[in-house]
């Protein structure tokens, strides 16, 4: 089995909450929000409510789509928001954009909906990191295999979701390490296409455990 | 099933799973003998008090030099606290000249007495909160974390304490709406509930079911609940409406179940209220009961099809948490806490009248599968966010990146 030059380590994020200056009551205020708020702010309603909220297989995308539908009763809008896919961004700053100009053609097409007021306020939070190695490092692939099964959600989040932004490559810690330390090409593409928005933490990790096996057996 | 008598970081283990409880003690290895103190006004008693009984002892096991302190005063000091909190509430506030100076000279007789120099110092509610004065220069990272709502407090009153909270690193907020506008960074930190206290371990369905029996609460129909103080801002007249609509379509029973009529006497017509709209109602049981019954409210949760709180104003909504956890089916009001908890459609039904909580009610007991479903995703939204090990992991997180770990 192939020894890999460099080990893969294994690190895990755990993060604050800190409340934004922004709140908004009606989409014109979310657009605002948008604009202003911290790229932290950004990450924290995407990338990182991902990881909050992952046990949800069906209809959850990012905060902004949820508080579209469930607070303003946009359904239109919360699924052209909900189809944006994290994995297609390598900055936030391009996310953002994104954000604020689905939100503003809406309010533009739709000015009689844009002041209209929500059941609730949609609060900016802003997502702090705190990084801390786990002391497990791996340089085969069988050792990569055995502590895949030891990750908490939040250090599998880690690497498999949020690394991109780390990375700026459209690809995540895993696949990025088995494609250039193993030279497993193959696997390594599988694993980055895991659908995050349709499996839990947990069940893109089992499958990722099974896609790794299925490389032993073959 | 007995509840452990000294409760132990891997006794959560079957709740959370291996490696949460790793990550804790990962975070923690950071940590390590590095000094805290946690600051409030009563050891027995009150949400804050049974939290710090729960917590202090996971960050001691995970090797924190952690300290709880216990501020004393006279009666004047409980009655001017007690009056700003009740302030804080957006009450009025009628205390005599003098009552702030009261306040701050009890502060600083506790200071004299409590040595404040641990590197970490979380200050809660209030009553410590002029603690802040005796901070040396440079010296350690002060915290207020603040438990109550501040979304509408009485202005004198704030106007007073804010400049003292002004003074700290960082203030921690339970809800987003309960925060105030402040110069320092605020953080949220959810409540959380222990899922191996008196309220929350698994118990054996025969319990469950005897305590049904016992309350004359038939097991094999449906039972919808609501725990709660007969108070009118859980609007229990709002919840038997409900029921009553429900009942036109679906055979089942309704359970009000709570306490604070005995000692308030508002309670007490509240109460009376209740009795009058249920009339001779057999399938409604209210039960008043008594501060110390845990394993009853447990099992009438854990017995319930659907678990209602149709709140007109809330806190965060702990018995929310209490039924998420349990995986239970929750139609909730959209007030205070509660949407942190209730994602509508996902870990629960949100409603915003009468008649909507009784179609959400209806829609659930037509739909047994999605019910089921939304307890199990509520179940693990709790798991992952409202937990006192994920209040633990808060605090280390808060502690490494005060301490320049981020």
């Amino acid at each position: 089995m192939k020894r890999a030059e460099q080990p893969f380590q294994f690190k895990t994020a755990s993060y604050l909450t800190r409340i934004g200056k922004e709140t908004a009551t009606t989409l014109a205020q979310l657009k605002q929000g948008l604009e202003t708020c911290s790229d932290t702010s950004i990450f924290n309603h995407t990338f990182q409510t991902l990881s909050h909220h992952h046990f949800l297989t069906q209809g959850f995308s990012n905060d902004f789509a949820q508080w579209v539908l469930a607070a303003c009763n946009r359904p239109e809008l919360a699924e052209q928001l909900a189809s944006l896919d994290i994995r297609d961004y390598l900055s936030l700053a391009e996310l953002r954009t994104d954000l604020k100009r689905l939100v503003s053609e809406y309010c533009e097409q739709n000015p009689q909906h844009a002041e209209q007021s929500a059941f609730e306020p949609f609060f900016f939070y802003e997502a702090i990191a705190v990084e801390v190695p786990l002391g497990i490092e791996t340089w085969t692939l069988e050792e990569f295999r055995n502590s895949l099964e030891r990750l908490s959600h939040a250090s599998f989040h880690f690497h498999f979701i949020a690394s991109r932004l780390r990375l700026q490559l459209r690809t995540n810690d895993f696949s990025y390490w088995l494609e250039n330390s193993l030279d497993l090409g193959t696997l390594a593409r599988r694993v980055n296409r895991i659908d995050i928005y349709t499996n839990t933490l947990e069940g893109a990790l089992k499958r990722i455990v099974s896609l790794v096996e299925g490389e032993f057996n073959s | 099933m007995p509840i452990p008598r000294l409760i132990r970081l891997d006794d959560y283990t079957p709740a959370l799973g291996e490696p949460e409880v790793a990550e804790l003690r990962t975070l923690a290895s950071r940590l390590q003998m590095r000094t805290v103190q946690m600051v409030n006004s009563t050891a027995v008693g009150g949400g804050v008090a049974e939290m710090l009984n729960r917590i202090i002892p996971i960050l001691q096991e995970l090797g924190l030099a952690i300290r709880w302190e216990v501020i004393t005063g006279g009666n004047d000091f409980y009655e001017i606290t007690k009056a700003f909190h009740n302030a804080l509430h957006g009450g009025p506030y009628s205390m005599p000249t003098g009552s702030f100076d009261t306040f701050l000279a009890y502060n600083e007789q506790n200071l004299r007495r409590l040595q404040m120099e641990a590197e970490f110092v979380v200050i809660h509610d209030p009553q410590p909160v002029a603690l802040i004065r005796g901070r040396q220069e440079h010296s350690g990272h002060w915290i207020w974390r603040c438990h109550i709502d501040l979304s509408q407090p009485n202005l004198t009153v704030w106007g007073f304490l804010e400049p003292w909270v002004d003074q700290y690193d960082g203030a921690i907020f339970s809800s987003p709406e309960f925060a105030r506008h402040l110069p320092i960074p605020q953080y949220l930190f959810y409540p959380s509930i222990d899922p191996l206290s008196e309220k929350n371990r698994e118990l054996e369905p025969g319990v469950v079911k005897d305590i049904l029996e016992g309350f004359s609460i038939d097991p094999a129909r449906p039972i919808l609940t609501q725990i709660s103080r007969f108070d009118r801002l859980k609007d229990p007249l709002g919840v038997v409406k409900a029921f009553q609509i429900v009942k036109r379509y679906f055979d089942c029973q309704l359970v009000l179940a709570g306490g604070g009529a005995s000692d308030d006497p508002e309670g007490e017509a509240v109460l009376a209220e209740v009795r009058e709209a249920v009339g001779n109602d057999p399938d409604v049981h209210i039960l008043n009961l008594p501060p110390w019954s845990n394993t009853e409210i447990n099992a009438l949760q854990r017995g319930s099809t659907i678990v209602i709180q149709k709140s007109l104003r809330e806190g965060f909504g702990l018995t929310v948490t209490e039924a998420l956890w349990k995986s239970k089916p929750v139609v909730a009001s959209a007030v205070g806490g509660i949407p942190l908890q209730v994602i509508h459609k996902h870990t629960g039904l949100l409603a915003h009248s009468v008649e909507g909580a009784a179609y959400q009610i209806r829609f659930l007991l037509s739909n047994p599968a999605i019910a089921a479903k939304l307890g199990q995703q509520g179940h693990s939204y709790v798991r992952e966010h409202f937990l006192i090990t994920s209040s633990a992991k808060r605090y280390l997180t808060l502690f490494l990146h005060l301490s320049g770990a981020s």
